[in-house]
């Protein structure tokens, strides 16, 4: 819409015809108080705490609700504006609880702000204040009806947001009240949207309240280690006897790709990271039994058998799998060192989509891939497969918000009649197992519309027509399309002139691929051949080597003598039979004593994701932060482990990580026996007058030299990686990729919303919602 | 099953024809359906979304807001008494009084045999006949104790 | 049901069928009914709106807009179809005139709507009764099925090429649901809270369409106008104020009863003369002149014509026609009250001021009343109800908090004569003052 001009509080402002008048005095820095506007959400007006004065204008208007017209002259710090701030404040604390000490939202409570700000300090209410006992509607949400100054965020961002619906207003009037879907409980996706938006302290989080206030925590924001979309987690630590502990996950300063969202997974169950069941010391198999032994001893194992074995066997007798959860600064740390130290290519992970073919197919086309927030912005939404509903939840809500928002239209090709039907302008449901050739057949191949069968053919040629002339599309597909028929969604995106999407299903299943956790790929999917890598590393194993399943069989042979296992379960992924590991020289990393663990030799216990530092790419290619929250006594970060092993194999680790002057000494030392400090490791190297970065411990370093070597990456600006932004990587679109790896290694995690992988079984949170337990009902009608 | 007669549900089908949106024809459904069965039970929460196209929950929602509905069983007369101010100004203080003891129970009440409730309404539009019930859905107007006495056991022996 | 009453001075237009049957379609017929609608089908949009302009008749729900203009606001085209709502939910304490047209002239509602539809080239009108009026429910189903019997609507009314629906619709309980925006999301099938206005309904209403919204009465009157003519019309009633109004007399008069006057009848005059004066040999202490939520007159305040015009200068409003007459044996702290306590009960919750003011007023008044009041109250019910005026979300907080201004205005002495303990000095049985919460 064209410009205006319009006049506040004296200035002149400038802004397009039909803006919102709050969000323009906000443009300019005029704070204009409000507890029911919420950029996004269906407007209310109802809390009136935006009232202003406008010139020619008999009575104060919302600010939330006036869009801005030429010549406006608005008035927003006279005596009647901030006495009607002033009495409104007054109208709730009438009836609301005085007891911010107390209250679980004191110091983040908007109300508490306002207050402040407005003053509402005497008392004009003399009645007993209404009181109702505290409500438990799920095992992570609580209504404190009292507090509730109903500003329905919590009802809007659940339905309209969400398209959950399981909050309601009943009553009406002074007994008007927010109220669950199931009459004294909730049944949701448990995403804890409601209490994130509550300005006040009604809605309370089952798993952080009373446990600590908001500036007793040191806030840590970090990437989700959970599914494969990447959302911006704000962990809240205090300081704990076994370290630091998190209490808290939450998204408050609305930053990151994932803006105002965070599921169940990302909000609870980083609880994972303090499970009883977690390893906090290494265990050696002593005459048939896991024992605990030190680190000392456990590392001196493996680094001797080791190179024993590549002394003795060649380095293909040695396997490594890696993982799915871990950074890429150590997937390609990884790899590197099966390749450099081990001598061996033989190195895989947990495919959860195919990555390789669809490098592959990328080659010579113009498609480029599509990051998280293209979602939110594309005019046409194409998903062929998946339902991101349960398994990629913030590329839900970005479909979602983009129809709802910008009236993007969304078209769904699925086996299943998945959730986000509701919001599709066209579905086709075809057969399972034919979603390439619903893809070609969009693409105008029409040689393959028998295989679709007829009603799914007749929607798909609706679909066909009504994708005509699509200006700024997404293609989006799930792991049901592999191989070969990866070909077939790449042509169906250069047809749209669209870009490109592949579904990977965890933390860093993008990163492992993209890290070159293949046998028969180098990081940016390179041939194993790749100079950029030999020039740099020197001369790396030729052929290229086995995959997970060849790993296995080769075991089963005598072949594969020592295997190590990174942060995965392949017993339970690939179905391996337990006794064809008997033979080989098991070591694995893990937070879990997993069917894989335990069957080591020695397991090294890890620490995870959030223990740590270094890089995630989610599995649309967006490079994000991974910061260190907490620590966990006796755990260590798989990239030390794998500096330690390789250092007492006798290589010379500033080969396997570039770095300056870091002296041998400090290894280590990174933890001591009282490891509460964080930043100890930092603490000694200063004292050592040593530059952190500098040392073969430090993630960065690695990261400089995958920004250096690894096509698609060196672009990403570090800066606003570190600052906590997204940094689209383009990995897929350089790399040469492999359409020839077999499909069939790809096994979808096939998680919901309430579990994540292995990992997933270890979170209390994710077990006690009932609806872990049950399927969300997917029959609930929307209200019209 | 339905809850509610076939005639009814025959009713409300091919009243709902006459808006363009499923939900439309609710408020009236609600009261129709509470007048067959006496309050929304369960049974009748869920048949009445099934038929709207909503959840349980926003039917909740809107009966909660109307407080001619309810989900509690009320008696089979339910006397309701206006006491707002056209009515108060002649007497309807007494009058509801007076309807307590003769039927001894308060606002909201039931009594153990399940004849009568009695409730305490705002305006009725019977201001100008002032002080004025309803019993279900009769007006009784110009009342006094005396009248109500035979109002109720007028009903009574219904 | 509901008694008739009458008086010479009485000018019956919009009720002049009282009492005749007339809702049986027959004697409707019999009585000029549906003659209207077919001059009006005859005669075009443009000119039905000039004659309802021409008769200078305003809303009579309460705010007294002119109709004919309402009409006008209504765009020609639209790509969602436009609707014709009958606003029948009256709820405001003190107003009960729809009940009676309803039950006496359910046709010339019909029929009302039938104009205004034709007016805005609506194809569908509906009529709103409230739930407790059950029996006016079954009366307008009766007489909608009638009309389409006859093929009055339906397809091609009267031969005209014109379609045109009637429907019935009923409420379940709610005052707040006779606000016009409230009112259509109720008869979307929602909780009555009102919409965010502007748009207005004539632009954007039921389903999105463009929706003329008008009371019972209002729609009743039409067909006379375009009967009698528009000029014809204006000079029953005073100038800008056209017409008759059903003024609902209650309280503490003689003769209680639904009157039909011209507007601009003198106030005095419709208590002493048409009222036949106060009850019991009593004096005249206050009345309320327009429904529950208008401010208060004194008695020596009310030699007024009531018009719409008159009574704003005056400072207060005509509103829905409800004239409430308390005698100088009424205690206003009660009187107020209960009328707060009507406002607190039907408020709708959804903002603030209106929620909490309603509730926080209602608090005081019960504890001051019994006695527990304190001389701050006094003040602070002033300033509770100022801060709610013109600041919530719907005109249901300005009906809540001008009653008490009034109140604490015209009667402070009275309020403080509740002080310290007195006992209420109405109380005939002269109440002791009750145990109370206070927690000052
Ligand atoms: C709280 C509130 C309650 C109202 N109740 C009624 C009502 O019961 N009946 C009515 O006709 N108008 C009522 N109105 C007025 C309507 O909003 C609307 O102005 C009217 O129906 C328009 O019709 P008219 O122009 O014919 O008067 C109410 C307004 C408010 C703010
Ligand atoms: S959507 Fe995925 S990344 Fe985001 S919070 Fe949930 S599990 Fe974590
Ligand atoms: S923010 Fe405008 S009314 Fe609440």
């Amino acid at each position: 819409m064209a410009d205006v001009t319009i006049t506040i509080d004296g200035n002149k402002v400038t802004a397009p015809a039909g803006t919102l008048l709050i969000e323009v005095c906000k443009s300019i820095g005029t704070e204009v108080p409000a507890f029911c506007y919420y950029p996004g959400l269906s407007l209310q007006a109802a809390c009136r705490m935006c009232l202003v004065e406008i010139e020619k204008m008999p009575k104060m208007q919302t600010a939330c609700t006036v869009p801005i017209s030429e010549g406006m002259v608005v008035h927003t710090t006279t005596d009647k504006v901030r006495q009607a701030r002033k009495s409104t404040l007054e109208f709730l604390l009438g009836n609301h609880p005085l007891d911010c000490p107390v209250c679980d939202a004191g110091g983040e409570c908007e109300l508490q702000d306002m207050t402040f700000s407005y003053g509402a300090a005497e008392s004009k209410f003399m009645e007993a204040k209404l009181h109702r006992d505290e409500q438990q509607w799920s095992p992570v949400v609580f209504f404190d009806r009292p507090r509730c100054i109903l500003c329905y965020r919590c009802v809007r961002v659940c339905g309209e947001a969400m398209d959950v619906w399981a909050l309601g207003v009943q009553n009406r009037g002074s007994a008007s009240i927010i109220a669950p879907n199931e009459g004294d409980h909730l049944e949701c996706e448990e995403c804890g949207m409601c209490i994130d938006i509550c300005p006040v302290g009604a809605l309370t989080s089952g798993a952080y309240r009373y446990k600590t206030r908001p500036w007793e925590m040191k806030h840590v924001g970090t990437t989700c280690m959970h599914c494969g979309d990447g959302c911006k987690t704000t962990l809240g630590v205090r300081r704990h006897e076994t370290g630091m502990q998190i209490v808290r996950g939450d998204n408050r300063d609305k930053s990151g790709i994932n803006g105002d969202f965070l599921c169940i997974k990302g909000r609870y169950a980083f609880d994972v990271t303090h499970s009883d069941e977690r390893l906090t010391q290494p265990l050696v198999r002593h005459e048939g039994r896991l024992t605990p032994a030190t680190w000392e001893a456990a590392l001196e194992l493996v680094a001797s058998t080791f190179k024993r074995i590549r002394d003795e066997h060649g380095g293909s007798a040695i396997g490594v799998i890696g993982s799915n959860r871990t950074t890429n600064e150590e997937n390609y740390l990884l790899q590197k060192f099966a390749r450099v130290v081990l001598g061996s290519n033989n190195i895989d992970h947990h495919r959860t989509a195919d990555f390789p073919a669809l490098a592959a197919a990328l080659k010579n086309t113009q498609v480029r891939t599509a990051g998280m927030r293209d979602v939110f912005n594309a005019k046409t939404i194409l998903l062929i497969g998946n339902n991101p509903t349960d398994q990629h939840p913030l590329l839900a809500w970005q479909i979602r918000n983009n129809v709802r928002l910008h009236k993007a239209r969304l078209f769904v090709v699925n086996a299943q009649d998945i959730k986000l039907h509701r919001q599709a302008t066209a579905f086709a449901q075809v057969p399972s197992g034919s979603e390439a050739f619903a893809a070609a057949f969009l693409a105008g191949n029409d040689s393959v519309g028998e295989s679709v069968g007829g009603d799914a053919r007749n929607a798909l040629l609706a679909m066909r027509q009504a994708l005509k002339g699509a200006e700024e599309a997404v293609v989006i597909f799930g792991s049901e399309i592999r191989g070969a028929q990866v070909k077939a969604a790449v042509n169906l995106a250069s047809a749209l002139n669209a870009k490109i999407a592949c579904l990977g299903d965890y933390a860093n299943s993008r990163g492992a691929a993209d890290m070159g956790l293949y046998p028969d790929l180098l990081p940016g999917y390179a041939q194993t051949s790749s100079e950029i890598f030999t020039g740099h590393w020197g001369a790396l194993p030729e052929q290229p080597g086995w995959n997970i399943e060849q790993m296995v069989n080769a075991a089963r042979d005598g072949q594969l003598r020592a295997l190590l296992c990174v942060g995965s379960n392949p017993v339970v992924r690939y179905n391996v039979d337990p006794f064809v590991l008997q033979k080989t020289f098991l070591v694995v990393n893990e937070m879990f004593m997993t069917e894989t663990a335990s069957l080591a030799t020695v397991v090294l216990p890890a620490a995870c994701a959030y223990e740590k530092s270094g890089t995630f790419t989610n599995t649309m290619g967006d490079l994000q932060v991974v910061k260190k929250a907490g620590d966990l006594a006796g755990t260590k970060p798989d990239f030390e482990i794998v500096i330690e092993i390789a250092d007492r194999m006798g290589f010379d680790v500033r080969k396997l990580v570039s770095l300056g002057g870091g002296t041998r000494a400090d290894m280590g030392q990174s933890r001591g026996a009282q490891t509460g400090e964080a930043d100890r490791h930092a603490v000694w190297l200063e004292a050592q007058n040593l530059e952190p970065r500098m040392t073969p411990f430090d993630p960065a370093a690695v990261l400089d030299e995958i920004q250096r070597l690894v096509p698609g990456y060196g672009e990403a600006s570090r800066l606003n990686v570190a600052a906590g932004n997204d940094e689209h990587t383009t990995a897929l679109e350089a790399g040469q990729g492999s359409a020839t790896s077999d499909p069939d290694l790809v096994v979808p995690s096939e998680d919901t919303l309430f579990t994540s992988g292995t990992l997933g079984r270890y979170s209390n949170t994710l077990h006690s919602v009932i609806e872990s337990r049950r399927k969300v009902p997917a029959d609930k009608k929307t209200p019209v | 099953m339905i809850p509610v007669s076939e005639q009814l549900d025959h009713f409300f089908t091919e009243k709902m024809k006459e808006y363009p949106t499923q939900r439309s024809f609710l408020v009236p459904m609600l009261l129709y359906a509470q007048d067959e069965l006496g309050c929304l039970s369960n049974q009748a929460v869920e048949y009445i979304a099934g038929k709207a196209g909503l959840s349980q929950l926003e039917v909740r929602n809107v009966i909660s807001y109307y407080s001619m509905l309810t989900t509690k069983p009320r008696g089979r007369f339910h006397v309701q008494v206006c006491t707002n101010i056209c009515c108060q100004l002649r007497g309807a203080e007494d009058l509801f009084e007076h309807c307590k003891q003769r039927l001894g129970i308060g606002h909201k009440g039931v009594t153990s045999d399940e004849q009568f409730s009695l409730e305490e309404v705002e305006c009725i539009g019977a201001c100008s006949w002032a002080p004025a019930a309803q019993v279900n859905y009769d007006f009784h107007e110009n009342l006094t104790p005396e009248k109500m006495d035979q109002v109720l056991d007028e009903y009574r022996s219904r | 049901m509901a008694d008739l009453v009458s008086h010479p001075d009485e000018v019956k237009v919009v009720s002049q069928r009282f009492g005749k049957g007339a809702a049986a379609m027959d004697r409707y017929l019999e009585l000029d009914g549906y003659k209207a609608v077919q001059k009006a089908l005859a005669s075009g949009p443009e000119w039905i709106i000039n004659e309802m302009k021409a008769s200078n008749l305003r809303g009579r729900g309460g705010a007294g807009f002119p109709t004919g203009m309402k009409w006008s606001f209504v765009p020609k085209e639209s790509a969602k179809p436009k609707y014709v709502l009958c606003n029948g939910d009256e709820s405001e304490p003190g107003t009960c005139k729809d009940r009676l047209i309803l039950e006496h002239d359910p046709h010339a509602v019909i029929e009302g709507v039938m104009i205004a539809a034709l007016a805005v080239g609506a194809k569908t009108g509906f009529i709103y009764i409230r739930g407790e009026y059950r029996y006016l429910v079954d009366i307008m189903r009766k007489a909608i099925a009638e009309a389409y019997a006859r093929g009055f609507l339906g397809k091609n009314i009267f031969g005209s090429g014109v379609d045109l629906d009637v429907r019935w619709h009923t409420g379940a309980g709610a005052y707040e649901v006779g606000e016009e925006s409230a009112l259509m999301e109720s008869l979307e099938g929602k909780r009555g809270i009102p919409r965010i206005r502007p748009p207005f309904p004539a632009v954007v209403g039921l389903w999105g369409g463009p929706t003329v919204i008008n009371n019972v009465e209002t729609l009743a009157s039409v067909p006379h106008v375009i009967l009698g003519g528009g000029e014809w019309y204006a000079k029953l009633g005073t100038p800008k104020n056209g017409g008759t109004r059903l003024f609902c007399l209650s309280g503490h008069v003689q003769k209680p009863g639904v009157y039909e006057l011209p507007l601009g009848y003198n106030l005095r005059k419709m208590i002493d003369d048409v009222g036949g004066g106060i009850w019991k040999g009593h004096k005249l202490k206050a009345v309320v002149p327009g429904g529950s939520s208008v401010p208060i007159l004194k008695a020596d305040e009310i030699d007024l014509a009531m018009d719409f015009d008159t009574l704003m200068k005056a400072g207060t409003f005509l509103g829905s026609g409800g004239v409430i007459v308390l005698d100088d044996h009424t205690c206003i702290v009660k009187f107020c009250l209960r009328t707060t306590k009507f406002y607190q009960h039907e408020s709708c919750g959804w903002c603030i001021p209106c929620r909490e003011g309603t509730d926080w007023m209602k608090k005081t008044l019960v504890r001051f009343h019994a006695g527990g009041g304190i001389k701050r109250d006094i003040d602070n019910l002033n300033y509770l109800a100022e801060n709610m005026l013109g600041r919530t979300f719907c005109p249901l907080g300005d009906a809540a908090a001008m009653p008490v201004i009034g109140m604490i205005k015209k009667f402070r002495e009275e309020f403080e004569a509740h002080l310290e303990g007195r006992p209420c000095p109405f109380e005939e049985h002269g109440a002791a003052v009750e145990q109370l919460p206070v927690l000052a």
